[in-house]
């Protein structure tokens, strides 16, 4: 079965990054990402399926706007079953905190350790199978 | 005999001061001299021994001749020349008469009644003379005590005169040493104004600094991500090229290609970041260079926004950025127009920060604090403005916030020298225009103008 993960980042170049990293597993159909580069395009996506088809959502923390700790506690009050991890430049334990405490299931540092962001994934679409 | 007593009453006179004229001592001595002469003349003619006696009158005579002569010819005797005048009828009757007498006594009895009209004629005369002479003598007082009165006021006036040139002397010696303070304290605070325009360089620096390091590691993520996946991409290119897929080996090559391009792209975004910062703690020697305005203001705008969000990790706020493409290149000191930029920016986020804590404390949680930064190309020039949706600046103070020292944050928040630091540079810098717009509570608009070079 496909499972839809969103990723939300206000670098563009992100989504360039993913696609290339996940080449394999877009390719064979198990994984299908879509991308935000805001909080409220991330939220906007959400709301365009009922009940939103995405399972997993990993956000940046430093954006314009809505940031993504902001993000979490919205996606985390009206979709409880989706996941959300994080994913920040800065790893201090205040953010890490803030984060574990709204509800992430995961934080992760910039720059992004893709094996272990792999391994995630690969448990999520396992969990799934 | 007569003329001996006139003589005595001549020099009696003669030595007392006549109003506020006196004589000398010495003058005093001979008229004292004289006046013992006179006595003894008027003895000797008392005792009637006919010879002597004629003798002394003659004596008489002479002293009288003496006393006219003397107090007519000395300059010193000339206020009594009145009274000599009054009296020289008396006596020249009185020598006429007693020189006949003693000539010839039978014709002087014989004649005496007309030497006695003739001395009454006299008499009157001399009369005459006093009223006359005392009035004289009145006016001439009043005069000399004009005069006195005159020299008295001079006087008066000279050592006020005195006084004054002291009192101005002394002035201006302390006039000169308050200059020599001022000036002195003038180039202490020119010294000071310098250190704190030095501080304030460093402060915004510092203040950069959290924004930097981000901006410096994004790209730098962006370089080590791309790299890593292409190393990856490359090793899938070698086994579809031995498999002899060509088709995906093309598309795996595109990849490579893109992210090389993105791996450039990041490394410049960094090192133009890096040449920002260079550029900005540069101290005055800034050189004007072709800049491009867009730019300037993309890189100032996200180093504040990650500056604040990296030092205060409950800053949120959103940033819009609408460049006009034929905003182009000005001949700016790019360092010192972004300390304005950024000074105009990380304020703008400060005010609707501000807001957005005023708006929580109220319960109310939906404000966006937001800053936007416009460029527009004019006809003089370009427009950039910098717009917050804050709490916005009291009509009363909205006067006051480009002079320098002049702050409405928190001790400790702010000297006070940024926006007069940005005045200066925009206006005498840059021969600018700067100007602010906002209604309380709503918003805050600063508008640069940038005349073409
Ligand atoms: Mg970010």
């Amino acid at each position: 079965m496909k499972s839809k993960i969103l990723i939300v980042d206000d670098e563009k170049d992100v989504e360039m990054l993913f696609r290339q990293k996940f080449r394999k597993e877009i390719k064979s159909g198990s994984l299908e990402l879509c991308f935000a580069f805001s909080g409220d395009e991330a939220l906007t996506v959400l709301d365009s399926e009922h009940p939103p088809q995405v399972v997993y959502v990993f956000s940046d923390i430093n954006m314009p706007g809505m940031s993504g700790l902001e993000l979490l506690e919205k996606i985390k009050n009206r979709f409880p079953q989706i996941n959300v991890s994080m994913i920040s430049a800065y790893g201090d334990s205040q953010n890490y905190e803030k984060a574990m405490n709204s509800g992430a299931k995961e934080f992760f540092t910039k720059p992004i350790d893709f094996d272990s962001l792999k391994k995630e994934i690969g448990a999520l679409m396992s969990e799934k199978n | 005999m007569v003329l001996g007593i006139i003589s005595l009453i001549l020099l009696y006179y003669l030595k007392q001061p006549m109003g506020l004229i006196t004589v000398s001592a010495e003058w005093k001595r001979i008229f004292n001299g004289g006046m013992v002469a006179a006595a003894a003349i008027i003895g000797i003619a008392a005792v009637k021994i006919p010879l002597i006696s004629g003798l002394a009158t003659i004596l008489s005579f002479v002293l009288a001749a003496i006393i006219v002569v003397v107090t007519l010819k000395n300059p010193e005797l000339h206020h009594r020349k009145g009274m000599i005048y009054a009296w020289l009828p008396i006596m020249a009757v009185n020598v006429l008469g007693e020189s006949i007498e003693l000539i010839n006594k039978s014709f002087y009895t014989k004649w005496e009644n007309y030497f006695e009209v003739a001395e009454l004629f006299a008499f009157i005369w001399a009369i005459a003379m006093w009223i006359n002479n005392s009035k004289q003598r009145k006016a001439l007082e009043q005069e000399k005590l004009k005069a006195l009165a005159r020299e008295k006021e001079f006087k008066i006036t000279e050592s006020l005169k005195n006084q004054l040139e002291r009192q101005v002397e002394q002035r201006t010696k302390e006039l000169t040493e308050q200059k020599n303070e001022l000036e002195n304290t003038l180039s202490e605070l020119r010294a000071a104004q310098n250190q704190l325009i030095h501080a304030e360089k460093m402060a915004s620096l510092g203040e950069l600094t959290a924004g930097i390091a981000h901006e410096i590691q994004n790209p730098l993520n962006f370089v080590n991500n791309f790299s890593d996946v292409s190393t990856e991409l490359l090793t899938e290119l070698k086994e579809e090229l031995q498999a002899g897929k060509t088709e995906d080996a093309m598309e795996i090559l595109e990849d490579v290609i893109q992210n090389l391009n993105k791996i450039h792209h990041h490394g410049k975004r960094a090192d133009s970041i890096v040449k920002g910062m260079l550029q900005h703690s540069r101290s005055n020697t800034g050189q004007k260079e072709p800049t491009d305005i867009n730019a300037l203001a993309d890189e100032y705008l996200r180093l504040s926004y990650h500056g604040l969000r990296a030092r205060d990790k409950s800053f949120t706020a959103d940033f819009k950025l609408n460049l006009d493409p034929e905003a182009g290149i000005l001949q700016v000191v790019p360092g010192d127009l972004g300390r304005v930029f950024l000074n105009l920016i990380n304020n703008a986020f400060y005010a609707a920060d501000e807001k957005k804590k005023e708006l929580n404390a109220k319960g109310e949680k939906d404000f966006m604090p937001t800053v936007t930064v416009n460029t527009k190309k004019i006809s003089t020039g370009v427009e950039i403005q910098i717009s917050d949706n804050g709490k916005g600046i009291p009509a009363e103070i909205k006067e006051k916030i480009f002079q320098p020292f002049f702050t409405t944050k928190p001790t400790g928040k702010g000297t006070g020298l940024g926006l007069s630091m940005s005045y200066d540079i925009v206006t005498k810098g840059h021969g600018g225009e700067i100007e602010v717009d906002s209604k309380p509570g709503e918003y805050t608009v600063f508008t640069i103008k940038l005349p073409k070079s």
